[in-house]
């Protein structure tokens, strides 16, 4: 009786030992091939690159020195540099903000015909859902340069292009809140008579609105880097200047400097004010 | 007095009821009106108005046509009288005149277009007609330093212009042109142009079924390998498309934000264990990895690729580096709060056994936050997929720098709008790629 349950004890032992060594490796097997694709990936890259690592590491700092050095040499010049790029700053912002605000109007309609139960028109919710994967799909960069084409340089092909990447990317975050929304107030507003937009306003809009405004005041932090770099890679706000200057090359590297400082100052001024409001909407006060 | 609190005198709190229906109400105004004012501002301030009036609708319709049609021009050079047939003008797309497609028809000094719908071009001698259906013959002949040109009787119709210099006839078939130095004539066809086999290859202008056969059983074209082989060499290295070439530079573009995001991650973890309150008690340490996250964070992709391109050069390595750089800040702050979240509970029963702190972190601590780490990493993965295209057109790498390139041209907008196609499947790809790896590692489905 003992000899039995002690053997049956022992084949669980053996079992759960051979388990977990099958488990463990399986984890090494999937670290290995991590580790492979690491190594190889970087080989890769270093091999494809222009410059190699090895060379480039010791080059690392020797742009920013330069650059520092001509800055600090006319530090003087800053101030008044910082102040003649102030109005690119602003468009640059301008750009991320409007882009924000449409954005978000376009994801809330979208992501309210998307949710189950809610919906306007419930045999099209794939439709819409579809529509804003597609719309998160293409890089703001492909947009902003076929609207380049067309509409000439200036802010409003970025603007339209991170406006269109917004509305997709809101629509699905806004469209995971309203799914949790209570549907009473629904239920009772259209059962009072109410419009599907009245019931939507009134019903669904004051339950998601903290959730709503957090992530779109976390997309607008997003939004000003895109602003920026778009710029750089077509037209428009302090990105397009930071490309003049950084053309022009040696004898412009104290408006490189100005620039960069205003960018970082304002990515970190937004990022903080952001989050403390995030933080205020989404815990309460 | 007990009364007196439990049942204040109505009217306060009839008052107060009123006081903040008055404040939502005026709030509810007041937040339309601002951001009404800011987009009239703005609607100034970005000049919305000239862009209205100086938006190049030409450029759109060219685009929209290119994206699924594609163009052969028929070009006569006037001075010495050859003619050439060549799809989107290229070198690379002319046809040998052995092979002319059948609606070019060539004798001796007469060359006849067939435009389709009874519309018809004909080169003749130093001139040309153009035949329009209900409308009649037009007729153009170099004289002197000019072009002379002859329509049928009536007005001269808005879709011929015409100068001394320069006569342009545009149809919905096709557009002529004539200079006193060429003729020209395009022909419009759907679909992308020689997108498989470029003329050279012998498998041009086969029909599915025919290349099907080749592939199958037919005779060796080239004695030395399949056709198969052939085919898909051929296919891989076609000049016009250059499918060989954009396949490496999507795979590029992945491998920079694979790259850039893994490695992120790997170098952010441990230094995430340093942030955290509950690993290190060291306040400064603290201090000063949270201020570097804020500062890598803080910099931008945008700098970082430009300091990282000056010191490694062009290529998918500076842009792999470059997401690397954001996105140790962006993983170490967020992994740094996923630690301080971690119950102690499981740490405490891993100490009891006497786990030194490296085994605490991995069996009391690591079970925990995998899932949370490994969520965020997938995600950054798809979303440094985009990034990364962008990157790839600034350090040189990628599709995003084919894609810039094409657009900078203005011609080949049918290589635009391919490239635009296959970053949207990519980015697509790589989105459910991260969703399936997210249910398979974490065993939970990804969110749809």
């Amino acid at each position: 009786m003992t000899d039995t349950a002690s053997a049956k004890s022992g084949d669980i032992r053996a079992d759960y030992l051979a388990h977990a060594r099958q488990r463990q490796m399986y984890s090494g097997i999937l670290l290995l091939v991590f580790v492979l694709l690491m190594v190889s990936g970087f080989q890769l890259a270093d091999a494809r690159n222009a410059g190699g690592f090895w060379t480039g590491i010791h080059q690392f700092f020797d742009f920013p020195s330069e650059v520092v050095s001509e800055a600090v040499a006319k530090a003087a010049n800053l101030p008044g540099l910082m102040w003649k790029f102030l109005p690119s700053l602003i468009e640059t912002v301008n750009i991320a903000g409007v882009a924000t605000l449409i954005g978000a109007c376009g994801g809330a309609l979208l992501s309210l015909l998307s949710t189950r139960g809610l919906a306007r028109f419930p045999a099209l919710i794939p439709v819409f859902r579809r529509l804003m994967d597609a719309m998160r799909a293409i890089p703001e960069i492909v947009i902003a340069l076929v609207l380049i084409f067309v509409l000439g340089g200036g802010p409003v092909p970025a603007m339209i292009a991170i406006a269109f990447h917004t509305t997709g990317a809101l629509g699905k975050l806004f469209s995971e809140v309203s799914e949790n929304a209570d549907r009473k107030p629904v239920e009772g507003l259209s059962s009072a008579g109410a419009s599907w937009s009245q019931s939507m306003w009134l019903g669904v809009l004051p339950q998601v609105t903290p959730n709503w405004l957090s992530y779109a005041l976390l997309r607008f932090e997003i939004n000003v880097r895109a602003s920026a770099i778009l710029g750089f890679v077509g037209s428009g706000g302090i990105g397009y200047d930071l490309k003049t200057a950084m053309q022009w090359g040696q004898g412009r590297y104290d408006q490189v400097v100005a620039i960069f400082l205003l960018l970082f100052a304002t990515i970190v001024v937004i990022d903080q004010v952001s989050s403390h409001f995030r933080h205020k909407l989404v815990k309460g006060h | 007095m007990t009364a007196m609190i439990s049942t204040p005198p109505a009217g306060t709190l009839g008052d107060a009821a009123v006081a903040a229906f008055d404040r939502k109400r005026r709030v509810a105004f007041a937040i339309p009106a601002v951001v009404l004012v800011y987009l009239t501002y703005i609607f100034f301030a970005f000049d919305i108005p000239g862009i209205v009036t100086n938006a190049r609708t030409d450029n759109a319709a060219i685009l929209l046509s290119d994206f699924w049609s594609h163009k052969t021009h028929v070009t006569r050079d006037n001075r010495s009288g050859t003619v050439t047939v060549a799809i989107e003008g290229e070198n690379k797309g002319t046809y040998p005149p052995s092979r002319l497609p059948e609606w070019v028809g060539m004798q001796d000094s007469l060359t006849r277009i067939d435009l389709g719908k009874g519309y018809e071009v004909v080169y003749e001698g130093e001139g040309a007609r153009f035949t329009v259906p209900d409308y009649g013959v037009i007729r153009v002949q170099p004289e002197g330093r000019g072009i002379r040109l002859d329509l049928p009787e009536g007005e001269i119709p808005d879709w011929i212009n015409a100068s001394s210099a320069r006569v342009t006839v545009t149809t919905p078939e096709g557009r002529f042109s004539m200079t006193r130095n060429r003729t020209e004539t395009f022909r419009y066809e759907p679909g992308w142009e020689l997108f498989f086999f470029t003329l050279d290859s012998p498998f041009s202008g086969l029909s599915f079924r025919e290349l099907a056969n080749l592939a199958i059983s037919g005779e060796r074209i080239d004695p030395a390998r399949p056709n198969i082989v052939h085919m898909i060499s051929d296919f891989w290295n076609n000049q016009m498309w250059r499918h060989g070439d954009v396949a490496w530079a999507l795979f590029e573009t992945v491998l920079m934000a694979f790259l850039g995001t893994m490695g992120a991650a790997v170098v952010a973890l441990p230094l995430a264990f340093l942030a955290a309150s509950n690993f290190t008690p060291a306040r400064s340490l603290r201090f000063v990895l949270r201020r570097f996250f804020d500062f890598v964070r803080g910099v931008d992709g945008l700098i970082w690729t430009i300091i990282l391109s000056r010191a490694f050069g062009p290529g998918p390595l500076t842009g792999s580096l470059a997401i690397l750089m954001t996105d140790t800040g962006s993983f170490g702050k967020l992994f740094s709060e996923a630690l301080e979240n971690v119950d102690r509970k499981q740490v405490e029963g891993v100490q009891s056994t006497g786990a030194s702190p490296i085994q605490q972190a991995r069996f009391g601590v690591m079970p925990q936050i995998v899932p949370v780490l490994l969520s965020q990493v997938l995600y950054y993965l798809e979303s440094n997929t985009r990034s990364a295209t962008v990157i790839g057109a600034i350090v040189g790498g990628g599709i995003g720098l084919l894609l810039t390139q094409a657009i900078i041209t203005q011609k080949d907008w049918e290589e635009v709008s391919y490239y635009i196609i296959l970053i949207v499947l990519m980015v697509m790809a790589m989105d459910s790629l991260s969703g399936w790896l997210r249910g398979l590692l974490i065993g939970q489905t990804g969110r749809t």
